[in-house]
């Protein structure tokens, strides 16, 4: 049976700087108390993510990306559903099997979900410790804006 | 003239952590190799210091996400070593279980998402996923299936937190656990087509005559207790381990190289190196299994360890499924324990091979040191040994052909880099 309800799924490391990107965007959500979605942090291994989106009809990803071709904090969109999703743009999780691998997998063995989409923010840091680097944190209240149209920052 | 090649992997792909190869060769001679981790060390030994021995199987368990059990059951067994402690019965079974289902993850996921992919001519699984859907689908189903048995024992399948020093913190749920039951008999049926499928692969040339190093157990296949033996007749006791192996530091690696105690002789521990040691105990159908695969009672070329990861997958979910059978609600979920002083070591067979723990206890039992010695450590001079043989027997190649069979002798190893720093960018230079 389909679940319906959407599914956020923030990928990322805490501990690899702009890799928290997406843990940090979870924390927000969560403390929002939001009743009509499902939010799930995850390291981002390839088929924990696929097992994740089983069943389900929407799933929106939210990750940290290295493209080398924007500036830090800038958003890149996919839809999913209609776009192969480019290798060596993620911030890769260990046996470099992560997010595009799971989508591009899944898309073969046709187990992707009907309306999958990815946020990825540009990084700009991805060196070991916590914390977001300035224009990556910034970012955190643009993503909760497209993600909730009826957000309003405190 | 001379002719020279420089053949370099900056950074390997489909290996778990960071690492890179550098080869240099002049007028067909290998005149340098390097095997490099240059992920960062993370010091978890010291770390633990001044924990309290309770706190060792969570912290270690972080070391790795593809293979926390190694971990979390060698810092317990270690703990419980030094605290005067043994755990026995149906405790032990459950850790067995557990245990098992780190194999049928670890081992699957490496086989079909990172491995095969080398045998087949594809540059990743992805590509393998269109040709052979139904392969890749059913791959996914056995991890699966290693995840939920971690799930339902540990809690959660990465870094488990029902383990403890002793046993578990709560007993798991008689029906979850015998809900296991029918997919592990789909498990066991679909491991053996799978390990006759990656036995009909073509295998690389080489060969080697490996000091196979691994646990042995008087009655079964050891995964969680035993003693330490060796193809070359060593048997021992845990606790004299470090007697017996060392580690050595070179510049070229954040990892330390495993090496037997009495000089620089490398070793293997593994799959193979448990296969080597312990065939006869594998179960009947793993034993005819393997046969029907095309593997001897010893395996001396590297590239067929998919071959015995896969049988190993087979006997992990027939005793996997032996073990849910036989499993009742528990009367007790832990021993109780007093701390005090003491030195205790533990050692369990990770999917990649023995993980050693060492530790020293004050009265309180906080932790004075610690020293952990991963597979992938111990394998990395072993890895280096294979590639120089491997390079030799395959310089009339192209470089990138050549690029190509090294990177898969180095996965011939599942190596988890990650644990070990404490992996690959190839160069090739040839003069």
């Amino acid at each position: 049976m389909t679940n319906k309800r959407p599914l956020i799924l923030c990928v990322g490391n805490r501990l690899r700087r702009d890799d928290g990107f997406g843990p940090v965007v979870a924390d927000e959500l969560r403390s929002l108390e939001i009743s009509d979605m499902d939010i799930e942090e995850s390291w981002g291994e390839g088929t924990k993510l696929m097992q994740a989106w089983e069943g389900r009809s929407h799933v929106i990803i939210v990750d940290a990306a290295h493209s080398g071709t924007a500036e830090p904090g800038v958003f890149h969109y996919f839809n999913a559903t209609e776009t192969e999703i480019p290798r060596d743009f993620f911030r890769y999780t260990t046996h470099r099997f992560g997010v595009a691998e799971a989508v591009e997998l899944a898309r073969n063995l046709k187990a992707l979900p009907p309306q999958v989409e990815i946020y990825a923010v540009e990084g700009e840091d991805f060196g070991n410790g916590e914390g977001l680097t300035l224009r990556v944190e910034q970012a955190v209240e643009g993503i909760l804006k497209r993600l909730l149209p009826n957000y309003k920052p405190d | 003239m001379s002719k020279k090649r420089i053949i370099k992997v900056d950074a390997l792909a489909r290996v778990e952590g960071e690492g890179a190869l550098y080869l240099r060769v002049k007028d067909n001679k290998i005149k340098d190799l390097k095997f490099r981790i240059y992920e960062p060390p993370r010091f978890f030994e010291a770390l633990l210091q001044g924990r309290i021995y309770s706190d060792a199987p969570d912290i270690t368990a972080r070391i790795c996400g593809i293979c926390p059990m190694a971990y979390i059951m060698g810092a317990s067994h270690a703990m419980e070593d030094s605290l005067g402690v043994q755990v026995t019965g149906a405790l032990r079974d459950l850790r067995r279980l557990a245990y098992c289902g780190e194999w049928i993850e670890s081992h699957v996921l490496h086989v079909f998402l990172l491995h095969a992919p080398d045998f087949l001519g594809y540059q990743d699984s992805i590509q393998l996923s269109k040709d052979h859907p139904e392969v890749v689908k059913k791959a996914l189903n056995l991890k699966k299936i290693g995840n939920k048995i971690i799930e339902v024992i540990g809690g959660r399948a990465i870094h488990p937190v029902n383990l403890a020093v002793g046993g578990f913190h709560g007993a798991p749920k008689k029906k979850e656990v015998k809900g296991l039951a029918e997919g592990l008999k789909w498990g066991i049926e679909t491991s053996r087509e799978l390990a006759l499928l990656v036995g009909s692969f073509t295998f690389p040339d080489y060969t080697y005559d490996y000091t196979s190093v691994s646990m042995r157990h008087a009655d079964e296949y050891a995964i969680t207790e035993g003693n330490i033996i060796s193809s070359r007749g060593l048997d021992i006791p845990i606790s004299e381990f470090e007697n017996h192996f060392d580690e050595e530091h070179v510049a070229h690696s954040n990892a330390l190289h495993g090496v037997m105690g009495d000089g620089s002789k490398p070793y293997l521990t593994g799959p193979i190196a448990r296969y080597n040691n312990n065939f006869n105990q594998l179960s009947p159908l793993a034993k005819e299994t393997a046969k029907a695969a095309g593997l001897e009672k010893t395996v001396n070329n590297p590239f067929k360890s998919i071959v015995v990861r896969m049988v190993e997958t087979l006997y992990a979910f027939e005793e996997a499924l032996r073990l849910v059978e036989a499993y009742e609600t528990l009367e007790a979920a832990h021993i109780e324990i007093t701390p005090k002083a003491g030195r205790g070591t533990g050692c369990t067979e990770a999917p990649r091979g023995i993980c050693y723990h060492r530790y020293e206890l004050d009265e309180e039992g906080r932790i004075e040191t610690a020293r952990i010695m991963p597979p992938t450590s111990q394998n990395q001079k072993q890895i280096e040994r294979d590639l120089w043989g491997v390079v030799e027997g395959h310089l009339h190649l192209p470089d990138e052909d050549l690029k190509w069979v090294c990177e898969q002798a180095i996965r011939n190893y599942d190596p988890c880099i990650s644990c070990a720093t404490h992996f690959l960018k190839l160069t090739v230079d040839r003069d």
